[in-house]
C-alpha cells in the first residue's frame, strides 16, 4: 500500500519540524487575533470585499489595464501557464538578462516559470531565504507560506555546507543566514530582472501589496530595472483603501505575528533611482531613472472557478496558510502529504481541483476530515471543510471540470448498488467500496445491533479483519465500535416517560433527544445518561424514530446521500420544534450537521430548517442553559465526589467551530470538579478517517499528541473525558483509562 | 506629547524599535549619537530639520550607501498601534537608504504619528490621489515594522536581507 508507506515515511522524516513550525504559527494566530478587538468584522468586511471583487473580477481587470498603462507599466492576463510563461520569457528576452532574482511566489510554483527560464539559459535565482533552500534541495514546497518548515536547522546547514563548502562550516540560523545574506545579495545586485508575486491589486491605482518579512522583495524590485510581478487574477481588489482590513489580518492569521515586517505598496515603475552598486562616482539622486513593469494576471482555471457556484469561494484565499496551520492531520505530513502539484493544506484541494483538476485533487483530498477547526481561522471565511466534500463528492462520481453538475440541486442519488472492487481511482459515477461501507454506516450499525453480540465477534476474528482491510481498507490496528444489542430507542421505548410536562407549564420544558447513530447502536451509555440527567432537571423527554444525521456519508462526499437524511431529520423533528419542544444532540459531529451543514445541503431559506436549527443544542449546552439560565434545581444530578482529581476535558472540533466547549466545561465546575481541557485541535479519528489503513499512522500521530496532553503530569490522575463518539474511541485506544462522556458524570442512576 | 506619540514608542519598543524623542534644536545632536559611521541619508524635506548640520553624507553614491552601516531617512508616519514606520520610496533613493544598511533610521513627525493602520491607509490613498492629479503617479510606501527577519533557517532570526537594527527618532513639532 504505497500510499501508507508514504505517510509514514512523511510522518517520521518531516512530521516533528512540520509540527513544531505549524503549531507555533497556530498559537501565534489565537494569540494575535484574541488581541484584535474587531476580529470577527474584519473577516466580515475582508470577505466582503473579496466578494464583491471577483463578482465584478472582469471590469475590475479592464480598469487594472488602464491604471497600469497610466503608470507606464504593462498589463498581461495569462490564459494558462504557458501563456504566462511565453510573455516573461520574452520580456526576459528583450530585457537581455543574465539573471533574474525572485521573491515568494507560490503562484510562479504553479506555472513553473524557473524551469520555463532556465531552459533559455537564464540564470533564476529564489531570495527568499526558504524558497532558496527549496531551490538548492530541488524540492518543492511543504507550505504555502513557510516553503521550508519540513528543514530543520540541522539539515539546512548540512545542505548549505555540502553546496558552498564555507570555512568555517555553518552551524547557527545566525550563520545561515549570514550567509545566505551575502550570497544572495550579491546576486540581486548584478541582477536585470527582479520577479515577485503580489498579494493583493488595487484596480484604481495599480498599487501593489507584498508582504514579507525578510526585505528580499524590497530589495528584488529595488535593485532590478525591470519588475515583472506575477499574481492570479483573482488577486485584483477594488481600490487601495481595501488594502488595510487584509494587512490587519493576514500576518495575524498566517504566521501569527499582528504584522509582517514589510508590506511594500508598490504602485509601479517605482521611482527608486536604478543604481549600479560599483559606482563611486555618480550620487543616487543622478542616477537612472528607466524602469519598466510588466504585471502578468494568471487565469489558468480561475475564471472557470469563478462560474463554478461552489469552487468559486476559493478564490477568496488570500494564501495565508491558516488552514494548514490549523490542520491536526496537515501538523502531521504537512505538504507534502497533504497537497497537490503546487497548493496544499484544507484550501489545496479547491485551488488544485480548479487549476489542475480533480485527479490531483483527489490524491489529497481525504486527509480532509471535515473537522472545521480551519473554518474560523480562514481571514475571509470561506468554508473550507465544504469545498473538499464537494470536490470529495465529484471525485465519488468522477466528474472532470468539464461537465461540473449543478451541485445540490438535482443530483442523482449516490449510487450505492452492487460494489465494484474498491479504489478512489474506480469511479465510473459511484464512491469507491470504502467509501460507500462508511457512508452507509447507517445500514452497518442496524445490523451490527440486531446481531450483536455476533456482529462484534465476528468482526472482530482474524481473517475477517484481514477481508476487512483488503476490501474496505479498514486497518487491522484498530479496535472497531461495540454494536449494543439494546440499542438507545429500544431502552427509552421499553423503559417510557417518567415524567410529563404540560406545554403550559413554566418549569418544566419538553425535550427531543435526537438518537444520533452512535448513541443509539454503540455509545448507548451517555444516551441514557442524558435521559435521566435531563428528567431529573425536570425536563419531559421523548427519543422519536428519526434517522440518522447523514455525517457519515456527508463526510465520504456521497451529498445526495446526505442530503436525502437531512431532508427525513428536518421533517422528522420539525413538528416537535414547533410545538415547543427542544431538541438536545448528544454527538457534536450530528449538532453540526444540523447547524451547520444542512445549510449546504438544503439551500438556505429553509423554514423548516431554521427552526429545527434554532431549536437544537448540544447536551451539555442544554444543561448549562436549565442550571444557569432556567434556574433548574441541581440537587439530584450528582456532584463530584470528595476528593475528586478532576477531570481533563478534550472538546470536539466541530463543537469548538461552533463555540460550545464552555459549556461543558461551566456545567462540570459548577458541580464542584477542577476542570482542565486540552488544545488539540482534532483527536485524529474524525470519524472514519482513523480507521482507514492508508491513515491509521497519520490517526495515531495525530493522537499521539492527544495523549501526550492527556497524561502530561498535571492531567495524570484526572479522569478524561470527551463529547464525541471518535473523541471517545480514540482516548480509548490512546489511554489505559477509559474516558467518559461529560454527562455520564452528573448521571443520578450511573451504569 | 500625544497619546498617539506615547502608544506609539511603547509600541516601536515592542517591536524591536528603539526610539528617541528629540527637538529641531538638539536634533543633530540625537542623529550623532545614535548614527553609526559611515552613515548616508536623503535630506529630510519639510521638516525644520537637516542631516546637513550631521556625520550623515547626504545623497551618496551607491558604492558609499554600500559601505554605510546606518541610513537616514524620512518616515511620512508612523501608526501607533502597530509601531509601523512608512518610509516613502522616491527618486532621491529614500528606499535604497533604509534597505541596504544595517541600520536604519526613520526620522517621523510627532504629529505624523496616527492611531491605526485605517487611518494610515487613508492617507496613502489621499496622498495616492493627490500625486495622480499632479502626474506623479507612482506613490509607493513601504509599511516597516520592526527591522528584518526569518524564520526559514530553523528558526527566528533577526536581520535577513533588510536592516537588522532600526532606529526610530520622533521629531517634536
Amino acid at each position: 500500500m504505497a500510499k501508507r508507506d508514504e505517510y509514514e515515511r512523511l510522518i517520521r522524516t518531516e512530521g516533528a519540524t512540520i509540527r513544531e513550525n505549524t503549531q507555533g504559527f497556530n498559537e501565534g494566530r489565537y494569540d494575535s487575533v484574541a488581541k484584535l478587538d474587531d476580529y470577527e468584522e474584519l473577516k466580515d468586511q475582508a470577505r466582503a470585499i473579496k466578494e464583491d471583487a471577483i463578482e465584478r473580477l472582469p471590469a475590475l481587470v479592464e480598469e487594472l489595464r488602464e491604471s497600469v498603462a497610466e503608470n507606464g507599466g504593462h498589463l498581461y492576463v495569462a490564459e494558462d501557464a504557458a501563456d504566462a510563461n511565453e510573455y516573461i520569457r520574452e520580456v526576459v528576452a528583450e530585457r537581455e538578462a543574465e539573471r533574474v532574482v525572485k521573491s515568494k511566489s507560490m503562484t510562479t510554483e504553479e506555472i513553473e516559470v524557473n524551469e520555463a527560464l532556465e531552459d533559455d539559459g537564464v540564470d533564476v535565482v529564489e531570495t527568499d531565504l526558504g524558497e532558496w533552500v527549496i531551490q538548492l534541495a530541488d524540492e518543492s514546497p511543504s507550505h504555502i507560506v513557510g516553503p521550508a518548515i519540513h528543514k530543520s536547522r540541522a539539515e539546512i546547514a548540512d545542505l548549505l555546507n555540502e553546496r558552498f563548502d564555507p570555512d568555517p562550516p555553518l552551524e547557527t540560523a545566525e550563520e545561515l543566514t549570514g550567509f545566505a545574506r551575502e550570497h544572495l545579495g550579491e546576486l540581486i545586485e548584478s541582477a536585470e530582472v527582479g520577479m515577485t508575486g503580489a498579494n493583493f491589486v488595487a484596480a484604481d491605482s495599480g498599487t501593489m501589496a507584498l508582504v514579507t518579512s525578510e526585505g528580499n522583495a524590497r530589495k528584488t524590485v529595488a535593485a532590478t530595472d525591470t519588475h515583472i510581478a506575477v499574481a492570479g487574477v483573482e488577486k485584483v481588489v477594488p481600490s487601495v483603501e481595501d488594502l488595510s482590513a487584509f494587512v490587519e489580518l493576514i500576518g495575524r492569521s498566517g504566521t501569527g505575528q499582528d504584522i509582517t515586517a514589510y508590506i511594500s505598496l508598490l504602485t509601479p515603475p517605482v521611482d527608486s533611482p536604478v543604481v549600479d552598486f560599483e559606482d563611486d562616482d555618480t550620487p543616487l539622486s543622478e542616477q537612472g531613472d528607466e524602469r519598466d513593469f510588466h504585471l502578468v494576471l494568471i487565469d489558468n482555471g480561475r475564471l472557470a472557478m469563478r462560474e463554478d457556484d461552489q469552487l468559486r469561494e476559493t478564490l477568496y484565499c488570500i494564501r495565508c496558510g491558516a488552514c494548514s496551520n490549523s490542520c491536526a492531520n496537515f501538523q502531521s505530513v504537512g505538504g507534502h502529504g497533504f497537497g497537490g502539484e503546487t497548493y496544499s493544506g484544507g484550501i489545496g484541494t479547491g485551488w488544485e481541483a480548479g487549476v489542475e483538476g480533480l485527479d490531483t485533487a483527489a490524491e489529497f483530498n481525504d486527509f480532509c476530515t471535515g473537522c472545521t477547526r480551519c473554518a474560523p481561522a480562514c481571514p475571509v471565511k470561506i468554508d473550507i471543510p465544504w469545498i473538499n466534500t464537494v470536490v470529495r463528492d465529484r471525485i465519488n462520481r468522477g466528474a472532470d471540470r468539464e461537465r461540473f453538475d449543478p451541485l445540490v440541486d438535482g443530483l442523482t442519488p449516490d449510487a450505492e448498488g452492487e460494489p465494484s472492487a474498491g479504489g478512489a481511482a474506480e469511479t465510473d459515477g459511484r464512491p469507491p467500496l470504502d467509501k460507500r461501507f462508511f457512508g452507509n454506516f447507517e445500514t452497518v450499525a442496524k445490523l451490527g445491533s440486531a446481531t450483536a453480540p455476533v456482529s462484534n465477534w465476528l468482526a472482530d476474528l482474524g481473517p475477517n479483519r484481514w477481508l476487512m482491510e483488503r476490501a474496505l481498507g479498514i486497518d487491522r490496528r484498530r479496535d472497531l465500535p461495540e454494536f449494543r444489542r439494546e440499542t438507545f430507542r429500544e431502552w427509552t421505548a421499553d423503559r417510557g416517560s417518567t415524567k410529563t410536562v404540560d406545554a403550559a407549564e413554566s418549569e418544566g420544558r419538553r425535550v427531543v433527544v435526537y438518537p444520533d447513530l452512535y448513541t443509539n447502536h454503540v455509545q448507548v451509555d451517555r444516551g441514557k445518561a442524558t435521559v435521566r440527567v435531563l428528567e431529573a432537571l425536570g425536563c419531559e423527554v421523548v427519543i422519536p424514530a428519526v434517522r440518522a444525521s447523514g455525517r457519515a456519508p456527508f463526510s465520504q462526499g456521497m451529498l445526495a446521500t446526505a442530503t436525502d437524511h437531512a431532508e427525513d431529520v428536518v421533517a422528522g423533528l420539525e413538528p416537535y420544534v414547533a410545538s415547543g419542544y427542544d431538541v438536545v444532540v448528544v454527538e457534536p459531529s450530528d449538532l453540526a450537521m444540523i447547524d451547520r451543514e444542512y445549510e449546504k445541503l438544503l439551500g438556505g431559506d429553509h423554514e423548516a430548517l431554521e427552526t429545527v436549527a434554532e431549536g437544537s443544542y448540544e447536551a451539555m449546552e442544554y444543561v448549562y442553559g436549565l442550571l444557569e439560565q432556567a434556574g433548574a434545581d441541581p440537587t439530584s444530578l450528582v456532584d463530584a465526589p470528595a476528593g475528586h482529581a478532576g477531570v481533563v476535558y478534550h472538546s470536539h472540533c466541530q463543537q469548538r467551530t461552533l463555540g460550545l466547549e464552555g459549556h461543558t466545561t461551566a456545567v462540570l465546575e459548577r458541580l464542584g470538579y477542577d476542570v482542565t481541557t486540552t488544545d488539540v485541535e482534532c483527536c485524529g479519528m474524525a470519524g472514519s478517517f482513523g480507521y482507514k489503513a492508508d491513515y491509521y499512522d497519520v490517526s495515531m500521530d495525530v493522537g499521539a499528541q492527544l495523549r501526550e496532553q492527556l497524561d502530561a503530569e498535571e492531567n495524570r490522575d484526572r479522569v478524561p473525558v470527551a463529547s464525541g463518539t471518535s473523541c471517545l474511541e480514540q482516548i480509548d485506544a490512546l489511554l489505559a483509562r477509559r474516558p467518559a462522556h461529560p454527562i455520564e458524570l452528573l448521571d443520578p442512576e450511573p451504569n | 506629547m500625544s497619546t498617539d506619540a506615547d502608544a506609539a514608542v511603547a509600541k516601536l519598543d515592542e517591536v524591536r524599535v528603539e526610539t528617541h524623542r528629540t527637538t529641531p534644536d538638539e536634533f543633530a545632536a540625537t542623529i550623532e549619537s545614535v548614527a553609526d559611521e559611515p552613515a548616508v541619508g536623503v535630506e529630510l524635506a519639510d521638516l525644520p530639520v537637516s542631516l546637513a548640520d550631521t556625520p550623515v553624507a547626504v545623497d551618496p553614491t551607491p558604492a558609499a550607501l554600500k559601505a554605510a552601516s546606518t541610513g537616514v531617512t524620512r518616515a511620512s508616519l508612523c501608526v501607533a498601534d502597530y509601531g509601523t514606520l512608512v518610509l516613502p520610496d522616491d527618486d532621491r533613493g529614500s528606499e535604497l537608504v533604509s534597505l541596504f544598511v544595517d541600520h536604519h533610521v526613520a526620522v517621523v513627525r510627532e504629529s505624523d504619528v496616527v492611531a491605526d493602520m485605517e487611518t494610515a491607509f487613508e492617507r496613502f490613498d489621499a496622498d495616492l490621489r493627490e500625486e495622480m492629479t499632479t502626474g506623479e503617479s507612482h506613490t509607493s510606501r513601504i509599511l516597516a515594522t520592526g527591522p528584518s527577519a526569518t524564520a526559514d533557517m530553523g528558526e527566528l532570526v533577526i536581520g535577513a536581507h533588510g536592516p537588522e537594527r532600526v532606529t526610530a527618532v520622533v521629531l517634536e513639532d
